[in-house]
């Protein structure tokens, strides 16, 4: 199933209950920035003789001209089809026949392109890497072709899904003005109308290397990986980058509802989402502190929503709660719930807003946080086996305006988080007005 | 001059997993298990294989193995379901188990400071799992929900409908996860029948990857895993052929996209021509640049994914494949399909496809030994399948052994374009089925 994973997409984020990469301090990444303003980081591991090649751009999905939605994910799609030097497919080829995997993802703030390879062979990758950050050249055919591939992916993923179809949806609503609103992969009639020069123009607007950052994990030393960089990226001149189109969420003021009904469900279930501070955006003091609440409510098995809605009372199947504090937009704190079969939707909604309700009078337990956080802690361990989610971590926090030190911090940070503002946090966030609360039905039955 | 380039990063990129040095532990009690030692990371991960699963799931209580593995750790010994749950969240031990159609797997990640506690909750799980009222029903609920939540998705329906034609009178013909009704009935002992039919130490593959001495690892194996009967019941289920070939079934569902399911007869893990057949796949399907994804999404842009796979079951091997196309051009989709398969066993690959799949297949193996559960996972198959402690030295050599010529042969003999059956869930234009889809329910 390699093609079903390749260009797979961080599309659906903000679905339900996909939790955020966990963080831990133990990385110890190093860092330099060539000339050009690229920055470099790179995680030293040794276990096998392995590298994981990664380069981030800072434009995303939310980043695209009014009516062109879906010219992010084309154009990552098109980063495949050719350079001056490279025919159609020919990236591909040459990452494969170097024994290595591939994959690139566009989520709505940044894009990326990745290579897994022996470490002897960094240089290669290394070397398209570069060349298609600076030379992309692509063939109308090529472009044609493509875009129908796109959109019999948009078929796969969200037309042919009930659920998905609904998340869209949800997601539309839950922004009046900020660009989350529309989905990563585009409005289907919008990208039927994707042309050549539309990626072009976005791909010159935007792919330069100071908008750019450079994650290297595995083996290999900074004194091997320097000036390998500079000798590629290095190379590629500068470029003016326009300040990234991100329009003021206004108030929001009155509770939202949606539902879909389809005869594909068979199992119907709730969503409700709250807009949210994140790690740097709004009241950035609330993102710690959020994340131990979400682990209170919903975190596994012993959490409050689960023991209380699933366990003893009996009204849901499951029931949890999510959060993702990483995006450079209004962020979100959400819920999910399916009913028991003997019970109603309205049965479960309120026994959610219940559990709502007592958080925000009572507030949480020092034993609830104390508990959260040690589970926290361990993830920050168990994080470091591996080679790719460390990559990842680091290269999403700092195009996403955070720094090294921020996710090297992120234990202690956790660490400190006090009841108090645990509560404070849930009080700031779980507020109905700013809600949307989203319904999959069954239909015929 | 390619070939020769190609060639030359062959020998270059045949180190295979570097560090990685795998011992054999054996118990004083005479349990065995594979180590790869790693004191970098104060983790241990330990995979546990039993052969027997969803396949021995008695008729009318299909579901039963699932079952087993989302209630063993919801309770055992002392522990009831939320003192059970409480100790594994508190300490951060993440043990989960699975199962599969002829195997399950137990599967535990942990912290050293932590680890006997994590040993001893293994342990009672895999000998005293209480199956308790409250948590089975609980757990009962929680399949059925993902059974209806997933019942009437195209690929669910596609999927079902494949194997039921394929194997009308087998368990591989019934939907693994059971059905509502099949869940339904399944109570703590049918659970318990099936702990005493599969988990025993005749049938046992244990691999250990982590922060643990092979000495410490010895004395956890006769405390977790001593316990265990010493042999369990056969598997009775027999070998069996393929009941449907060459036939296209038309599955009617109102949405955009197409999903087609499509397979026929593959090849046995033992088969001397295994590691022939697996060149031939990646060339076949390997990702951008195969066989599969140029014709039908590259070329045309009929498809986001274009699949196929070896399936080496137990009492069946097979080919399995799939693609999804809109309805208007889905029967091009499966014209090419065969188009592809005939073409590929009658003119066999090319020098180029063979080199650069080889390069790409060794090239890639290090990449697995990147993540203790990846490595976990490489040691058990390399366990069940009987390769030998050696084998990642040896894997290699067998995939660069394949000749041109046996490839040919192999792909005369793998590819069977009229042998092909397709299912197809959605709203196609221009195909006639072959015969009615049948029944993919219970």
């Amino acid at each position: 199933m390699k093609l079903g994973s390749a260009f797979l997409i961080a599309l659906f984020t903000a679905a339900i209950g996909l939790p955020a990469l966990p963080e831990a301090k133990v990385f110890e990444p190093e860092t330099f920035t060539l000339a050009n303003g690229m920055q470099v980081v790179l995680v030293t591991d040794t276990r096998a003789p392995v590298v994981n090649h990664m380069v981030w751009y800072r434009v995303g999905s939310a980043d695209e001209p009014t009516g062109k939605s879906g010219i992010a994910h084309f154009l990552e799609h098109l980063m495949f089809k050719g350079t001056k030097t490279l025919k159609p497919g020919e990236f591909s080829k040459i990452v494969a026949r170097n024994g290595g995997q591939e994959n690139a993802f566009t989520s709505q703030d940044y894009t990326g392109y990745y290579q897994t390879v022996a470490r002897d062979r960094l240089e290669v990758v290394m070397r398209i890497e570069a060349d298609r950050m600076a030379n992309l050249q692509i063939i109308e055919r090529e472009v044609i072709a493509e875009r129908d591939v796109v959109l019999e992916e948009r078929r796969s993923r969200v037309d042919n899904r009930a659920s998905a179809r609904l998340a869209e949806q949800v997601d539309a609503i839950t922004y009046f003005a900020y660009p989350y609103r529309v989905p990563i992969i585009g409005w289907p009639d919008e990208v039927s109308r994707l042309t050549r020069d539309d990626a072009l123009d976005f791909y010159r607007t935007w792919y330069a290397p100071n908008n750019a950052v450079l994650v290297v994990a595995g083996d290999i030393s900074a004194d091997a990986l320097r000036p390998l960089a500079e000798k590629y990226y290095g190379a590629i001149p500068a470029r003016a980058v326009p300040k990234r189109p991100r329009p003021a969420e206004p108030p929001h003021l009155t509770a939202r509802r949606i539902s879909l009904a389809d005869p594909q469900v068979g199992q119907p279930s709730l969503g409700r989402r709250y807009l949210a501070p994140g790690y740097v955006h709004g009241e950035t003091r609330h993102a710690y502190p959020l994340q131990v609440l979400s682990e209170i409510l919903g975190g596994g098995t012993t959490s409050r929503l689960y023991r209380k809605l699933v366990v003893e009372d009996r009204i849901a199947i499951s029931a949890g709660a999510w959060y993702g504090a990483d995006g450079i937009g209004p962020q979100l704190f959400g819920f999910y719930l399916t009913p028991s079969q003997e019970r109603s939707m309205a049965e479960g909604e309120a026994a959610l807003d219940a559990e709502i309700v007592k958080i925000l009078a009572d507030g949480v337990t020092a034993d609830e946080v104390a508990r959260a956080k040690k589970r926290m802690l361990a993830e920050a361990v168990f994080v470091r086996d591996s080679v790719t989610a460390p990559a990842r971590i680091l290269g999403q926090a700092i195009v996403n305006g955070r720094t090294i030190a921020d996710v090297e911090a992120w234990p202690d940070r956790v660490a400190e988080v006090t009841v108090a503002e645990v509560n404070d946090a849930a009080r700031a966030v779980l507020i109905l007005e700013h809600s949307v609360t989203s319904q999959l039905l069954r239909k015929g039955g | 001059m390619r070939v020769l380039y190609t060639l030359l990063l062959l020998v270059l990129l045949t180190v295979p997993a570097g560090a990685t040095e795998i011992k054999r532990v054996v118990s004083p009690g005479g349990i065995e298990a594979w180590l790869v030692e790693d004191h970098k990371n104060p983790i241990i991960t330990v995979d546990v294989t039993f052969l027997g699963g969803g396949g021995l799931d008695p008729s009318g209580k299909e579901g039963r193995a699932r079952l087993v593995a989302g209630t063993l750790d919801e309770g055992a010994g002392d522990l009831d379901s939320s003192a059970f749950q409480k100790a594994l969240e508190d300490n951060a031990i993440k043990l989960s188990f699975s199962a599969r159609t002829d195997s399950f797997s137990g599967s535990l990640s942990t912290l050293t400071n932590v680890s006997d506690e994590a040993f001893r909750l293994m342990r009672l799980a895999l000998t005293q799992a209480r199956f308790d009222a409250e948590p089975l029903s609980r757990m009962r609920s929680q399949i059925q929900a993902s059974i209806r939540n997933r019942w009437r998705r195209p690929n669910s329906i596609a999927s079902r409908t494949w194997w039921r034609a394929a194997f009308p009178d087998h368990p591989y013909g019934r939907p693994r996860d059971g059905s509502i009704e099949s869940v339904g009935r399944v109570e703590a002992e049918d659970l318990r029948a099936f702990t005493k039919a599969v988990f025993a130490r005749d049938r046992i593959y244990v691999s250990v990857v982590g922060d643990i001495t092979a000495q410490r690892l010895a004395k956890v194996l006769d405390e977790v895993f001593g316990g265990l009967p010493k042999t369990a019941a056969g598997d009775p289920t027999s070998d069996r052929a393929l009941a449907s070939a060459s036939e296209l079934m038309v599955v009617k569902q109102p949405v955009p996209q197409s999903v087609v399911i499509f397979g026929h007869e593959g090849i046995r893990r033992d088969d001397p021509d295994w590691y022939a057949a697996t060149v031939l796949m990646e060339i076949m399907a390997g990702g951008f640049g195969s066989r599969l994804t140029r014709e039908i999404r590259e070329k045309r842009g009929l498809t986001y994914g274009v699949y196929a796979y070896l399936l080496p079951l137990k009492h069946s091997s097979l080919i399995m494949g799939g693609v999804s196309t809109q309805n208007a051009r889905v029967a091009e989709s499966i014209r090419l399909v065969r188009e592809v398969w005939r073409d590929f066993a009658e003119t066999g690959p090319t020098d180029e496809e063979v080199a650069d799949a080889k390069t790409y297949i060794n090239g890639s193996f290090p990449i697995r030994f990147t993540n203790s559960s990846g490595i976990a996972g490489f040691l058990t198959a390399v366990q069940r399948h009987k390769l030998g402690i050696d084998y990642i030295d040896r894997r290699a050599g067998l995939i660069d052994g394949v000749s041109t010529q046996d490839l040919k042969r192999v792909a005369r003999r793998l590819f069977k374009a009229d042998r092909l059956s397709f299912v197809v869930v959605g709203d196609p234009e221009g195909l006639t089925p072959t015969r009615e889809a049948p029944a993919s329910g219970g």
